[in-house]
């Protein structure tokens, strides 16, 4: 019965089409604009550059970090064990342990990498999801999260290489500090990462932690587009990726 | 067939104990009770026919969590309302049926159903 | 048949009590790990799988092994396998079993689980794992309850079983190679990324299944009457033996390549199982006690003397068995973890209530093994319910 409903309902509901606006800021599409529609005048490839000299000119600066968490009511357990993080700061040694050596640059070996999802062309833990909860979105290279359809195996856990993904061992929402209603919060025994903020982009605005960087240290958009900001970025100056013999083709760039 | 008598008392203390919620109800005296639903606090039509919506919501909420999540299609095309709106349970749901504690709960503690929408959905009233 | 579970001695209802009390308990730490979350075992964001998974991976082995007595009795007619091929497969069941409740208390969405069948991902390792695991559940089923059937009316087995229990042994194959397919192709898991780990896997599930076995025969001799011959064992120690060398080799295999090539990620896991890194040693007692325990049953098993002396087999098929034990059951899956991906070393250690859940899947495996085995030699009028008593005053060790 419920089948024969639903397709009644799909009927009367009819899904609107609205009209192809041109690609605006950076590709982003408007509301009233689905991303669909967008897609089909030319994929886009989202990416992220992170300017690791300005970023140590502030500090302990966390302001990213915690306008991304804020925004996503990520959880704070204040515990390594139960930890969930979207984008944190660790240190160059271990974001970058293979291409180290005693003798560099200290300003860049001193100072800490900004860590988040990577969004890979070619993404393990896409591949290993049994049941395709998180997976690639082709129109623009974001790896997406499902979780309503997360089991919890956190076989995508054991195969990213970059350690981008939690998992909610507990509940998380007793250790969100300030909740943001729109945003849903997760439930324990889900895994969960940066999204490059695609619900944010959805609605026209920049990701959040690239919105809170007042260093402009954090540099988003299409790397199809060679009029974007990324592209110009990387062609400026010298950049590395993490782990780039593993073939995963990371999407955030770190100049050097 | 052995033991026939056994087994037919055993069926009925089966069926009396399975039965227990119904004729606890009726010694309660509270067969005729119903939910009593919240109207919206605003507007007059819901975003399809009101009955049909009472029958299918959790088919459409279903089908609308998939569209948004996985194929990135967010707007919906309501015929009753003649407008496009979001397809979002707490900002569009949520946004006529203010309170779900006085919509949403009230039917699903009735039928003792528990959809687990509200385990990472957010309730902006439980939050403000 | 299965009616033969429900009558027995009152050492079989102690034993069975006893195995359902400890599943009980374990079933309670299992309520609590359901409603507060994994959060309640050892795991962390660092090391994200532990004992759970290793204890499927070592079972899945002990599944695969029932192949080492259905092969020589079927395919090559070595008759004097008959008695225990049924042993074999109802071990396979039992583990398999095992191992489905592993997967089932180690994911965070248990009633979540079909959507493993709903959304079907060809693409992932585990999908595959869990088509070949209840492809193998499914073939040993159907496979004992055929044979054990006719053997009961005293008839030959219907000929359609036959390919069907040929058809078996690829199978059996299949799981601990799918299984060692989750584990070698990560990229980011450098200790696991070797073309060696499904033939590895292999040799040390053709010991220690075995090896269990052999164990469970010789108790069953002793406290039941069971009539199998000196043969079959002899037999399955010579399987033993040969696997046993064939793992042990290709472990050191893994050593070669890893210190010789001196490649930091490879070197570092096999320093942190046997050596301790960066201060944290705590796999070393278990790594070497396996190591102590590996090289004293090769010991046993290749000196000709000791390998059929029935009084030393049970040492030595203990010794095979808590070796690999460890090896697959600690050390391999842990070891895959630390150091992590961003090269930090986080130990881990299982609570208590993940060691209560564990044990309590190993007594549903237990409670199995025993209602299985009692409905088999029952058939075969090995054991009655009326003839166990002078039997009982016998001096039994556990199970």
């Amino acid at each position: 019965m419920g089948i024969d409903r639903r397709g009644f309902m799909k009927v009367s509901g009819l899904t609107i089409l609205g009209i192809a606006g041109g690609a605006s800021i950076d590709g982003l599409a408007s509301p009233q604009t689905p991303r669909k529609k967008a897609a089909e005048a030319g994929t886009r490839r989202y990416a992220m550059v992170v300017d690791l000299k300005k970023c140590h000119s502030q500090e302990g600066c966390r302001d990213c970090v915690q306008a991304c968490h804020l925004y996503h009511n990520v959880p704070d357990f204040d515990n390594r064990k139960d930890e969930i993080k979207w984008i944190w700061k660790d240190s160059f040694h271990h974001a970058f342990h293979s291409m180290e050596h005693e003798h560099l640059e200290e300003s860049i070996t001193e100072g800490p990498a900004l860590l988040l999802c990577n969004h890979c062309d070619n993404p393990p833990c896409t591949r290993v999801c049994p049941t395709k909860a998180t997976w690639k979105r082709e129109e623009d290279g974001i790896v997406m999260m499902d979780w309503h359809r997360c089991i919890g195996c956190r076989y995508c856990v054991v195969a990213c290489p970059y350690g981008s993904r939690s998992f909610n061992w507990r509940d998380p929402r007793p250790h969100i500090k300030e909740v943001n209603p729109d945003f849903p919060t997760r439930t324990r025994g889900v895994v969960e990462k940066c999204t490059f903020c695609e619900l944010r982009l959805a609605k026209g605005q920049k990701p959040a932690c690239v919105e809170a960087c007042k260093e402009g240290a954090l540099i988003f958009g299409d790397l199809e587009d060679p009029e974007s900001e990324v592209r110009k970025a990387l062609q400026d100056r010298f950049s590395i990726r993490r782990k780039p013999e593993l073939g995963t083709e990371p999407e955030v760039y770190y100049l050097v | 067939m052995h033991n026939t008598g056994k087994i037919i008392i055993g069926l009925l203390i089966f069926l009396v104990i399975a039965a227990f919620p119904i004729w606890y109800a009726v010694a309660g005296g509270k067969t005729g009770e119903m939910p009593v639903l919240e109207k919206a606090a605003r507007g007059e039509n819901c975003i399809i026919d009101s009955v049909l919506m009472k029958e299918t919501h959790m088919f459409l909420l279903d089908d609308w969590r998939d569209e948004v999540v996985r194929e990135d299609d967010r707007w919906y095309r309501s015929m009753t309302l003649d407008s496009t709106i979001e397809k979002s349970l707490t900002r569009t749901c949520l946004g006529c049926h203010a309170s779900k504690a006085n919509f949403c709960d009230r039917c699903h503690d009735y039928l003792a159903v528990v959809p687990y929408c509200w385990d990472c959905h957010v309730d902006p009233k439980e939050f403000e | 048949m299965i009616e033969n579970a429900l009558r027995g001695s009152k050492r079989y209802w102690t034993w069975v009590f006893f195995l359902l009390a400890v599943i009980f308990v374990g079933f309670l730490f299992y309520l609590k790990q359901y409603h507060e979350g994994l959060g309640i075992t050892g795991l962390s964001r660092d090391v994200t799988w532990g004992f759970y998974i290793a204890q499927l991976t070592f079972l899945v082995g002990v599944a695969a092994s029932a192949v080492m007595v259905v092969l020589p009795y079927y395919l090559h007619n070595y008759k004097a396998f008959g008695k225990i091929t049924i042993l074999g497969e109802f071990l396979a069941i039992s583990s398999v079993i095992m191992c489905m409740l592993f997967v089932v208390v180690d994911i965070g969405q248990p009633s979540r689980m079909f959507n493993l069948f709903l959304h079907p991902s060809p693409n992932s390792m585990l999908f595959w794992d869990t088509v070949v695991l209840s492809g193998y559940l499914i073939l040993n089923i159907v496979i004992s309850i055929v044979t054990l059937g006719a053997e009961r009316k005293g008839i030959a087995p219907p000929g359609w079983i036959r390919p069907v229990i040929v058809f078996s042994i690829p199978w059996a194959v299949s799981i601990h190679t799918v299984t060692a397919f989750l584990y070698a192709g990560l990229g980011a898991r450098p200790f696991w990324m070797t073309a060696i780990l499904a033939p590895r896997f292999l040799a040390s599930a053709f010991a220690a299944g075995p090896a269990l076995l052999i164990l469970l025969v010789l108790l069953m001799r002793k406290i039941t009457k069971f009539h199998v011959g000196d043969e079959p064992i002899k037999k399955l120690t010579v399987i033993v033996t040969y696997a046993m060398i064939i793992n042990v080799f290709f472990v050191l295999m893994e050593f070669f390549t890893a210190f010789y090539s001196a490649m930091p990620e490879h070197v570092a896991h096999f320093k942190y199982m046997y050596f301790g890194l960066d201060g944290n040693a705590n796999l070393v007692p278990w790594m070497w006690t396996s190591v102590v325990l590996s090289i004293f049953a090769l010991v046993m098993l290749i000196v000709p003397k000791f390998r059929y002396n029935f009084k030393l087999l049970p040492v030595t098929c203990v010794a095979v068995f808590i070796g690999l034990w460890i090896d697959k059951g600690i050390g391999l899956i842990i070891t895959g973890f630390v150091p992590s991906v961003l090269g930090e070393v986080v130990s881990y250690k299982p609570t208590f209530p993940e060691i209560m859940i564990t044990i309590a899947i190993y007594a549903v495996g237990a409670l199995l093994v025993t209602v299985f085995y009692k409905v088999a030699l029952t058939v075969r009028g090995e054991v009655t319910y009326d003839r166990v008593r002078p039997l009982e005053t016998k001096a039994v060790g556990t199970k």
